[in-house]
């Protein structure tokens, strides 16, 4: 990297840490939590990405693996009593019931079983095509959350999981997020990640330069249910309740809204889609309340905010297919050229 | 007690009747799914709404408009065959040449729209249809009874498929869709006219959706935007497993997996929790072991 | 023996693409494989190249048993090739096409890639060297930088090969090298495939319309004519061969 880029980089970081710790202190708890959502899409939205933008597979199973990530990482955080309160239907297995990890600990273990699924479905799927790939790992996706509501003994089933502790904290969501960029960006622009990028320009292709195709793609898939997982897992940390009808295909359906309209293959993209989106979404809650537009007053339309956002992606995909980035990133240099910064005078070759 | 029912005929006699009844829906509305895969090569997720729609708009005959049913039955059918068209026009066509998974996005989010839509429009309280005589009689066969429109909804599906084989292998359109489903760009040189061939198909696969809608309203009358949700995933799965792209193998599936449903359901009452989980593990596993489906063809990737 | 294929055929339900193929080709030779078209070139190709498996047959490389491998085995063992219709990395620059076909001999994890570790490093310095001195060796080293599909068909063609020599193979096979190209961009080529051959030790088997290029520079070649094996041996034999004669020009 050029030295005024790295600079740039650090300067940015810098002014994003201040930025955040300023409106931690300053806004209200509701605007924070927004704002702290936007840190999750981010996580989750780059782990779609990862499949769907850069390795070229149509997956629709990224709920699945939220919940996963969600269930265990609240199960093994928990503590015996909050387990005790849950679960008065039925009682949790004795294994669980007196387990409590710490925080950190209790999320890599719902990345990790996350993974795990991941891997296990990935195994089987892996080998069909765009479509058929879709369908089957929404399938997939359906069957866990299938499997969570009937498993009264470890999940709770249907009445889901309640006061989970509260440990996402801004600058754990904010920590992650910008450790998954990290990760996303020196992936993606190594020489595993150009074999990621192979096999979505061209399958064939890059199995007879020699890329092993199918083993590229469940690491590919597997690390992607990993971020799921401890997306999902903030996620159930922030808000605190969870149940398995969080965990629909809506769910996927706005990650993937995020992911388009940034444009896939871009991470940078995902990054803004994911925070304009997520703030989008609070700001046009008016929407589905009464309306008064002088011209035109309703009573409240529950739905329309959906609406609004349905035919964004519609819009999207039909006028600007790539979406805000296409497969660009945002950079120093693309900003230098584009004449936004002043021209780099001492930088060399990179 | 349980081992007594499984001995017992009527009852089995009963479940097979039910069995029969929804897996000609679930055909009904396969057929649909794989007449458009077939021709475009899309899934068109937005096919379980267009179900919907067909429900809603004969439901707002008959409930608001005071029409007599069949009047609205048929109304219903033709605004939504139109409905179909229209959607094929507007989302799908201007991505005819994009990659797939654009093509696949748009579905989603047409079916996202129409859905959100149908929540502020109709509004999200389920609404029940009104009873039908014809339809909603209890008829006794000895100790089997079935409701009247159980012995309609086979009747209609069986019409339909032999109706459909007949276009499709005996008429020059049927001889059209035979050809772009086979190579667009061949078709297109032959002086076929692509996008005719196109709506139609989109047409008659939303006219069935409608049908299938409405005879669903029939037998269970709770209408909600999201009704066609999970009968869409669930007819799109017995379309793959019957080979997609293949009139008769949507039957097939339709019926096997409104089959396997109804009796798992019946007869292993400890599953039943699980009930929406079977077609998709029955997808999975056709897909692993016969991606092509019971009646598809195999086809072979070219380089 | 560099190649060998012992009564390879390939079906494909009824239709029979090639039936009973027997190639011998030996280290450093140029060896064409020709006929009309639909003659089962590619399905041969395919075969070799593990992209089919063989209905009957084997495949075998230096000896080795190739029948029924993956073709990125295949490739790792030695054997590269490239497309009739191009088929390069299209949101790739040139260099990073070239980098892709280096993979197979760097062999990168995802792990260590991440971290950047000193033996990533190593190993990713020294494919990126190798990756531009194949740039250097086919004129494409100041394209290094474009979009991959924005460079002219005959480019394409030549980073194609490039592309395809940097997974170091031992045995290149080039599939209509010469298709659109003008005659004296195929002498270009002729001359090109040559060089390369001398310079990276190579066995080339390579399918081709022009005339002009596979008698030029192919000591031995093999016909087929609806995947059956009409002639073989050098391009005077060929040349004369009735059977081959009546294949392209139809039975007077």
């Amino acid at each position: 990297m050029k030295p005024r880029n790295t600079l740039l980089t650090a300067l940015a970081i810098a002014i994003a840490a201040l930025a955040l710790w300023f409106a931690d202190g300053t806004l209200g708890s509701f605007a924070m939590r927004i704002l702290n959502l936007s840190a999750i899409y981010i996580v989750l939205s780059l782990s779609l990405n990862l499949v769907n933008g850069f390795t070229g597979l149509f997956s629709l199973g990224c709920a699945g693996f939220m919940a996963v990530g969600a269930y265990v990482s609240a199960l093994l955080s928990m503590t015996a009593d909050v387990k005790e309160m849950n679960f008065f239907l039925e009682p949790l297995t004795p294994f669980l019931q007196n387990l409590s990890l710490p925080f950190p600990l209790a999320l890599v273990a719902g990345g990790a079983c996350a993974a795990i699924a991941g891997l296990i479905i990935g195994l089987p799927v892996l080998r069909l095509r765009d479509d058929y790939l879709a369908i089957a790992t929404l399938g997939f996706s359906e069957i866990i959350r299938v499997l969570i509501t009937n498993f009264q003994s470890l999940t709770n089933g249907a009445q889901g999981l309640k006061n989970i502790p509260r440990k996402a904290t801004t600058w754990t969501v904010w920590g992650v997020a910008a450790a998954t960029v990290a990760f996303m960006a020196l992936l993606t622009r190594s020489s595993y990640g150009r074999q990621l990028k192979a096999i979505r320009d061209d399958e064939i292709a890059a199995e007879a330069m020699g890329v092993n195709v199918f083993r590229v793609k469940v690491v590919s898939f597997t690390i992607s249910s990993f971020i799921a997982g401890v997306g999902g897992a903030l996620l159930g940390h922030m808000i605190t309740t969870i149940d398995p009808k969080m965990f629909t295909f809506m769910l996927t359906f706005n990650i993937l809204l995020i992911v388009v309209l940034g444009g896939s293959g871009s991470i940078t993209g995902s990054v803004v889609a994911s925070i304009a989106i997520t703030i989008l979404m609070e700001a046009m809650r008016f929407l589905d309340g009464p309306l008064n537009l002088v011209f035109l007053k309703t009573d409240g339309l529950p739905g329309l905010r959906m609406v609004v956002f349905s035919a964004l992606l519609m819009a999207v995909v039909l006028f600007r297919q790539r979406g805000l980035m296409g497969d660009r990133e945002l950079s120093w240099d693309g900003l230098a050229k584009a004449g936004l910064l002043p021209r780099n005078k001492k930088g060399g070759m990179a | 007690m349980r081992h007594k029912d499984i001995m017992d005929l009527s009852t089995f006699l009963q479940q097979l009747t039910n069995a029969a009844s929804l897996g000609s829906l679930y055909s009904l509305i396969a057929i649909g799914y794989t007449m458009v895969y077939g021709i475009l090569r899309l899934i068109n997720f937005a096919h379980g709404d267009v179900f919907m729609l067909g429900a809603y708009v004969a439901f707002y005959g008959v409930a608001s408009f005071a029409l007599p049913w069949w009047i609205a039955f048929i109304v219903a059918i033709g605004l939504t065959g139109l409905f179909g068209i229209l959607l094929e026009r507007i989302a799908y066509r201007p991505l005819r040449d994009s990659p797939r998974i654009s093509l696949m996005i748009s579905a989603i989010g047409a079916s996202f729209l129409i859905e959100n839509l149908g929540v502020v429009i109709f509004g999200g309280r389920p609404k029940s249809f009104p009873s039908i005589p014809l339809f909603d009689t209890v008829l006794n066969f000895g100790s089997v009874s079935v409701l009247s429109v159980s012995l309609f909804i086979p009747a209609f599906t069986l019409i339909i498929l032999f109706a459909l084989l007949f276009i499709v292998n005996r008429t020059k359109t049927g001889m059209a869709m035979r050809a772009v489903s086979t190579d667009v760009e061949a078709a297109r040189l032959m002086a076929i006219d692509v996008n005719k061939v196109i709506s139609f198909t989109f047409g008659i696969g939303s006219l069935l959706a409608a049908l299938g809608g409405i005879m669903w309203s029939m037998k269970y009358p709770q209408l909600n935007p999201l009704m066609g949700i999970m009968p869409g995933l669930k007819c799109f799965i017995a379309a793959v497993i019957g080979g997609i792209g293949n009139i008769a193998g949507a039957v097939l599936g339709g019926f096997l997996l409104g089959f396997i449903e109804i009796m798992v359901a019946a007869f292993l009452p400890a599953l039943t929790g699980y009930r929406d989980a079977f077609s998709f593990v029955l997808l999975i596993l056709v897909l692993i072991v016969k991606p092509s489906g019971l009646l598809g063809k195999k086809q072979t990737v070219k380089v | 023996m560099k190649l060998k294929t012992d009564a390879a055929t390939m079906r494909f339900g009824g239709l029979t693409a090639v039936s009973a193929l027997d190639l011998e080709i030996d280290s450093g030779e140029i060896v064409g494989l020709i006929g009309p078209n639909g003659a089962g070139k590619t399905t041969a190709f395919n075969m070799i190249t593990g992209v089919y498996a063989p209905s009957e047959g084997k495949i075998l490389f230096e000896g080795r048993d190739m029948t029924g491998r993956s073709p990125h085995s295949i490739t790792e063992a030695g054997i590269a090739r490239t497309f009739q219709n191009i088929r390069l990395f299209s949101t790739m620059s040139v260099l990073e096409n070239v980098l892709v076909g280096c993979a197979v001999r760097e062999r990168p994890n995802w792990f260590n890639s991440v971290l950047r570790t000193p033996g990533y490093r190593k190993r990713s310095k020294a494919s990126h060297d190798f990756a531009m001195e194949l740039l250097a060796e086919t004129g494409l080293a100041e394209l290094a930088d474009e979009k991959a599909t924005s460079l002219p068909y005959g480019k394409q063609r030549r980073l194609e090969i490039a592309r395809a020599l940097a997974s170091r193979p031992s045995l290149l096979l080039l599939d209509e090298p010469a298709a659109g190209m003008n005659p004296q961009e195929s002498i270009d080529l002729m001359n090109f495939i040559r060089r390369v051959r001398d310079r990276f030790d190579l066995t080339i088997l390579l399918i081709e319309h022009h005339m002009q290029v596979v008698m030029g520079i192919c000591a031995r070649m093999y016909v087929l004519d609806y995947g059956v094996t009409i002639a073989h041996g050098t391009p005077d034999q060929i040349r004369r061969d009735p059977k081959v004669i009546e294949a392209y020009l139809g039975v007077e």
